[in-house]
């Protein structure tokens, strides 16, 4: 075998423990692989699947406690200043100084790995050719987008360029338009350069980018190999369905219960299911039987594959509850009301068949930083019982926007209304009718899971009796009951989701503000996610939430797409698509759509 | 309202007490440090380093002798016995004074003249020099009635009787242990309330907060209360210690005693508060917390007077929080002071205490990135 | 000029620099470490300077007659020729004792109704003085000060009678190094090394747990930088900081304040450094234990200032302190410098002080600094 198709990084029963007090957690349980050079390997799992660590060991930055790791030939724990000097590596939160500018970001990377001054003027040019920094270099990296502080991190690990690059999560919080560009730049790389690269993520629709994937799963490999083989292995079991009598949301929900449906899913005016085997279900037949439902089979994807192991019993998932019956003890959600609804929820109406009154009125919206116009006039409207979806790339205005709202920042002009108060003028009283959802975990990490439902619940002034209920009902919801006594911050990471989320509604909320909820989350707590939001909006709640998933957006019935502080369009999904539509795109996915928004705005 | 509240504070609490590093950092160190600077801070010299250079060898000049090594503030740690010396010890911080007696001394004495006796004196530090210096000229003056006395030769027209009302022994310790309470107050309330506004802005727990419907005043009580009670405990704890361990007199009222603490509490809070609710970072609200305290204690009277300022900076101490509380602790314990003479002191604190409760407040929801 | 270039080039020389420019911009663009760093010294250089002084000037003291003549004149005059003493002359004992307890008086001197005639007696008249002890400092040097009063009142009487009275035993005093006592000129070299700490100590504390908790330490670690090397920019950049804040200070109290600087500036200089690296290590070692801002700064806040105010001698006597608390001293850094610098300053170079003093700050900042390197591992855990 040649030098060159030896593997770059080769892990044997890799075995990783951490202990904090009386807690030990296993994050890899005797982990072996290859991975082959010259390609992208991708490393697929949720968060706390072990990727960091995995990454972290491969670097020599951590001991393992069993098992050995090799990277490029050398011993990651033994010769881990050599590995370093012979890798790059990227971690999560790319230790970027904020306070430094980009050049002089890249300057002291550059330094520190040794590249000789001589050659860094074309280093720099390429670097910045690639990734498209040139205007930005004298710019403090803490005033750049988080998309650009993602490709400077990127910059910055491959100043010198390295053999094999480890890159953590680099599209996590990074928009679509922004993501592309990265991938593209991986994919250079590895094509023109002859890099090696292991790069983890929690979206699933970049496995299918990878030349070859390995499914982390709770500290396990589930499995590894080429993306399409695994897609492939879900033949004939993947359907698109419609029908015209019932709201997508509504049938959605029906379908997911069926018995022998893996997964269901909202995609635009479709649902995309997942059988179990390669026959439609026969009690999908009863279930659509008379509703005008058309079933057609669809080529499968990579996420289905993920869906229908992690569904398999002993693949560890974690423990997927009834949400349809939970969200009907939820008294926020009226199950009368439920019955009661109107086929066609789509747009949302009252009971009457009217269009459902507006809650969140937004017109003009301005808001400057200093001579930056972040917000440059916003005018939108949010109905009673909507899902309303607020995208927008990196630095767009949309998280400005959606604290304006919030009442965390005062607008600089326009007008702005919430439930029919300004929430930064209003009276406390008013904002015990929205819930808050932010982007990272901000509950109280040191205080326990019951002390934090308690505390939200008397902050929410709930007392007595009603207090104790919706405690009960918090922890039956949500499965808290058991991780009661635990300290927040220690959770795993779908459980402090469940717990942010249980706070926001503790107190029955009329409308939810979600600020990129789902970054990180397994595709399971994330399906599990958007059914008890749907479950609300059915239930009337009105729902505003950002996120960089695409495939989130479908699931809205409006979205509002920003750019440089203004509304780019604002729709419902299947009108953006069809906007985008085109000879060469017949079909265009919700991303697409988004990029091509996005792209011929600037 | 109480119950949100209530909350706050019981979750701040938690926040405090529930990780054993922060709460040792609360109890031990203020103990510890009461201790040790109650028996640290004093102007009283003790074995004051001192050598005898005695050119005469009179029998008159070894009594005088004998009074300074019979004095317990003295220690003599050599005999000189040549000019060349003297320089050497002082310098090399050995000796603090050097007590010179010339070669006539005990024949100036009997022959009814002034004996000169040289004092030399190390004046590196001049407030220990110059304590160190009364100290010899009290030793001096006696030892000069007593020759009096015995030789018979007229009394003095005049005698001055002194008497020192409050503190009769003159201990400083019943000085500084009252001031040591104040500023010990003044740390862990400021450590309390710093950092933490900026360290919820950081992990981003404070605009979970604000859109609770918890209003800015209560989410002000919720962050003042646990300093402020903290303070009380272990003010009180400290009150014993003052009373028990250091047996410093309390003589004036209890409860204008609490009233000053609680003023006090009220407006190190306030500071602290306000500081946090400024720091976009916790390491600025750290450096902030210094640049508060440092001038608050240095200007507080603690150590120096603050009579002996210049009008300017006498006039910067009247927002210094400490100097008032100062006042009323020396006042209570050793004056036996009651409300009466106190109203000049308490206001004060109060006013700062509002003011700047108000203004972080007003921060809270209008400092925004 | 070729060899410095090429030893620049050297990566270890290149890697160590790189970080050192970091640390200075960092420092640059926080205007708080500036603040700390550059204003805090001045702005107390300044109050103590001006401001704070143990020197009293203008006490208030009560001054009784009960019967006013010519003879209480003539001792109330001679404490009223003091600048030392403001004199409230009040006509009754209560007034004067209400005086006291308001505070508008620190000391009360009091003469009889029957001091003239006493005075011709022989067994002597009483003087009465009342001090408020509550500042027993304040109420000793008020003392010493009527007592100075009242001895020249006895001479001058005594030769206005043309009685040949002589003090047996006469007290010279030479005050050396600080011959007019002046308390700025012992406070000010004392300051310089409480800013010092400062600096050094409080600006040190939270750059390693920041690194820790920013996720920045990460991406320096799988660079070829090993720890040490991390360590080194850090130190290299907080002890150029540190020594910019001495030289401000030390030009300040030379040549603003006129504190003399009669020792050598480079043995100054060279007891600083050692004394800065000593709190840098300090200031690591809180740091790289912590692993946390929030607790970081508690253990700063009560570990830097107040033990170098109180326990280095910068106010209060070591020697005066009982045998256990002058041992807990020897753990505070500043103790040994405070001792340097009044010695350089007032003094000059006493080897027998500066010697002992620099070896225990070279102990110090090997302690330290053996502390921060043995606990930051180039690891995550």
């Amino acid at each position: 075998m040649s030098d060159l198709a030896l593997p770059v990084l080769v892990a044997e029963s890799l075995t990783k423990t951490f202990v904090s007090g009386t807690q030990r957690s296993e994050a890899l349980k005797a982990v072996s692989f290859a991975i082959r050079p010259g390609a992208v390997t991708g490393l697929i799992g949720p968060d706390g699947a072990g990727k960091t660590t995995l990454m972290r060991l491969a670097a020599g930055l951590l001991v393992p406690d069993a098992g050995s790791v090799q990277a490029l030939g050398l011993d990651s724990t033994r010769d881990s200043l050599a590995v370093q000097a012979a890798l790059g590596y990227m971690p999560q939160r790319f230790g970027l100084y904020e306070d430094l500018s980009a050049q002089e970001n890249l300057d002291l990377y550059a330094d520190l790995q040794g590249v000789p001054k001589a050659v860094r003027s074309e280093r720099y040019a390429e670097l910045m050719h690639m990734t498209g920094l040139a205007p930005f270099v004298d710019r403090l990296a803490g005033r750049l987008s988080g998309g650009m502080k993602q490709k400077l991190g990127l910059a910055c690990t491959l100043v010198r360029p390295p053999r094999l690059l480890l890159l953590d999560e680099p599209t996590v919080g990074v928009d679509p338009v922004s993501r592309r560009e990265l991938w593209a730049i991986v994919d250079r790389l590895v094509g023109e350069e002859g890099m090696s690269v292991l790069l983890s993520t929690a979206y699933l629709d970049e496995a299918e980018r990878c030349s070859e994937v390995i499914v982390l799963h709770q500290g396990r490999i589930l499995d590894q190999g080429p993306p399409g083989a695994m897609s492939a292995r879900m033949a004939g079991r993947t359907w698109s369905i419609t029908a015209a009598g019932r709201g997508k949301r509504d049938l959605q929900m029906r379908l997911a219960r069926t018995h022998g449906v893996v997964d269901a899913l909202v995609q635009g005016e479709r649902i995309r299911l997942v059988s179990e085997g390669t026959q439609i279900p026969d009690a999908l037949g009863t279930l659509l039987a008379g509703e005008g439902a058309t079933i057609t089979p669809v080529p499968p994807r990579f996420e289905d594959y993920v869906i229908d192991l992690l569904r398999e019993p002993g693949a560890g998932a974690q423990d997927p509850i009834p949400v349809g019956a939970a969200a009907a003890a939820n008294s926020a959600v009226d199950p009368s009301r439920l019955t009661a609804l109107p086929q066609d929820p789509d747009v949302a109406r009252d009971a009457d068949g009217h269009e459902s009154p507006a809650v969140i009125h937004v017109r003009e919206l301005v808001r400057r930083f200093g001579d930056f116009q972040a917000v440059a006039g916003v005018s939108f409207e949010v109905r009673r019982g909507e899902i309303f979806g607020l995208l927008g790339a990196n630095g767009a205005g949309k998280s400005t926007t959606f604290r304006i709202l919030c009442g965390l920042l005062p607008a600089s002009a326009g007008h702005v209304e919430v439930a029919g108060h300004d929430l930064r003028h209003a009276a406390a009283s008013a904002r015990a009718r929205i819930g808050y959802m932010a982007q990272k975990f901000s509950q109280y990490g040191n205080l326990s899971v019951g002390q934090n439902l308690v505390f939200f619940a008397k902050a929410y002034g709930l007392d007595g009796e009603k207090r104790a209920e919706r405690l009960a009902w918090a922890e039956a919801e949500f499965d808290l009951a058991r991780y009661r006594e635990q300290l927040a911050g220690e959770l795993p990471l779908g459980y402090k989701q469940r717990l942010a989320m249980a706070c926001a509604l503790m107190h029955e909320p009329e409308i939810l503000f979600l600020d990129e909820p789902t970054s990180g989350v397994d595709p399971l707590a994330r399906r599990e996610f958007w059914q008890r939001i749907n479950a609300l909006a059915v239930a009337g709640v009105t729902v505003l939430v950002t996120t960089h998933f695409m495939e989130e957006a479908e699931y809205c019935d409006r979205l509002l797409i920003m750019a440089a502080g203004r509304i780019l369009t604002m729709g419902e999904p299947a009108a953006i698509k069809a906007g985008a539509r085109s000879p060469g795109h017949p079909d265009p996915s919700m991303e697409e759509a988004f990029i091509r928004q996005v792209e011929e705005a600037a | 309202m109480w119950t949100r509240i209530l909350a706050l504070i019981v979750k701040e609490f938690l926040a405090l007490l529930k990780d054993p590093r922060s709460r040792s950092v609360l109890v031990v160190p203020p103990l510890i440090q009461l201790i040790v600077f109650g028996y640290a801070a004093s102007f009283e010299l003790k074995e004051i380093p001192f050598a005898v250079y005695n050119q005469d060898r009179g029998a008159i000049s070894r009594d005088f002798e004998a009074t300074f090594v019979g004095a317990p503030a003295f220690r003599r740690v050599a005999t000189i016995t040549d000019d060349s010396q003297i320089a050497p010890l002082i310098d090399s911080r050995q000796a603090m004074l050097v007590v010179r007696i010339g070669q006539r001394f005990s024949a100036d004495l009997l022959s009814g003249d002034s004996a000169p006796v040289q004092l030399i004196v190390d004046g590196r530090n001049s407030n220990t020099a110059m304590i160190a210096t009364n100290y010899v000229n009290s030793i001096v003056n006696r030892f000069n009635e007593d020759w009096i006395e015995a030789r018979g030769q007229p009394e003095m027209p005049a005698r001055l009787e002194v008497r020192a009302w409050f503190n009769p022994n003159l201990d400083s310790h019943w000085y500084f242990i009252p001031g040591i309470i104040g500023m010990l107050a003044l740390v862990t309330t400021i450590m309390v309330t710093a950092m933490t506004v900026a360290r919820e802005r950081e992990q981003g727990t404070f605009d979970q907060l604000l859109v609770t419907p918890l209003r800015p005043g209560e989410i002000l009580l919720g962050k003042a209360l646990p300093g402020f009670l903290i303070g009380m405990v272990q003010g009180t704890v400290i009150l014993l210690i003052t009373v028990l361990w250091f047996e410093v007199p309390l003589r004036g009222s209890l409860t204008a005693l609490y009233a000053g603490l609680a003023l006090f509490l009220l407006s190190g809070v306030g500071v602290g508060l306000l500081i946090s609710s400024l720091a976009v970072t916790q390491q600025q609200g750290l450096l902030g917390a210094f640049m508060f305290m440092v001038p608050a204690i240095t200007l507080s009277g603690f150590a120096t007077p603050i009579a002996n300022m210049p009008e300017f900076v006498q006039a910067v101490t009247l927002i210094d929080p400490l100097r008032y509380f100062l006042i009323i602790l020396r006042k209570v314990f050793l004056e036996g002071a009651g409300f009466d003479v106190l109203t000049a002191q308490l206001w004060p604190m109060a006013l700062i205490g509002t003011c700047s409760l108000a203004l972080a407040s007003w921060l809270f929801r209008h400092r925004m990135y | 000029m070729k060899r410095l270039r090429d030893w620049l080039r050297r990566p270890r020389v290149m890697r160590v620099s790189a970080l050192v420019r970091k640390e200075f911009l960092q420092i640059v663009r926080d205007p708080s470490s500036i603040a700390i760093a550059f204003l805090m010294p001045l702005f107390l250089l300044l109050l103590f300077g001006y401001g704070v002084s143990l020197d009293a000037d203008h006490v208030p003291v009560a001054f009784v007659a009960e019967q006013p003549g010519a003879d209480t004149e003539d001792f109330r005059s001679s404490l009223a020729g003091s600048h030392y003493f403001a004199l409230k002359t009040l006509p009754t004992m209560p007034e004067a004792e209400q005086a006291l307890r308001r505070g508008k008086v620190n000391a009360i001197v009091r003469l009889r109704a029957n001091f003239g005639e006493e005075l011709r007696r022989s067994d002597g008249a009483p003087i009465q003085l009342i001090v408020n002890g509550v500042d027993a400092n304040t109420a000793r040097l008020n003392q010493g000060y009527v007592e100075g009063a009242w001895g020249n009142w006895l001479m001058r009487r005594a030769a206005s009678l043309g009685v040949d009275m002589k003090v047996p035993v006469q007290l010279e005093q030479r005050i050396w190094f600080n011959s007019e006592l002046k308390s700025r000129n012992f406070l000010v070299p004392g300051l310089v090394a409480i800013i010092m700490t400062l600096i050094g100590a409080l600006l040190t504390a939270l750059v390693m747990a920041r690194e820790w908790e920013r996720g920045t330490l990460e991406a320096l670690l799988v660079t070829p930088v090993s720890m040490s090397e991390i360590l080194l920019g850090k130190i290299v950049a907080y002890f150029t900081l540190g020594t910019g804040g001495m030289l401000l200070t030390v030009a300040l109290a030379v040549w603003l304040f006129e504190v003399p600087l009669r020792g050598s500036f480079w043995l100054l200089w060279t007891c600083a450094s050692l004394f800065l690296l000593a709190a840098l290590g300090m200031g690591l070692t809180i740091s790289t234990v912590s692993r946390s801002q929030f607790v970081a700064g508690q253990i700063a806040i009560i570990g830097t200032f107040l033990p170098a105010f109180l326990l280095s001698g910068f106010i209060f006597d070591i020697d005066s302190m009982p045998a256990p608390i002058q041992a807990v001293t020897h753990l505070v850094v500043a103790r040994y410098f405070v001792s340097i610098v009044q010695t350089l300053f007032l003094a000059g170079d006493v080897w027998a002080v500066v010697l002992p003093n620099a070896l225990a700050l070279v102990l110090m900042a090997v302690i330290f600094l053996g502390i921060t390197w043995r606990k930051s591992k180039k690891r995550l855990e």
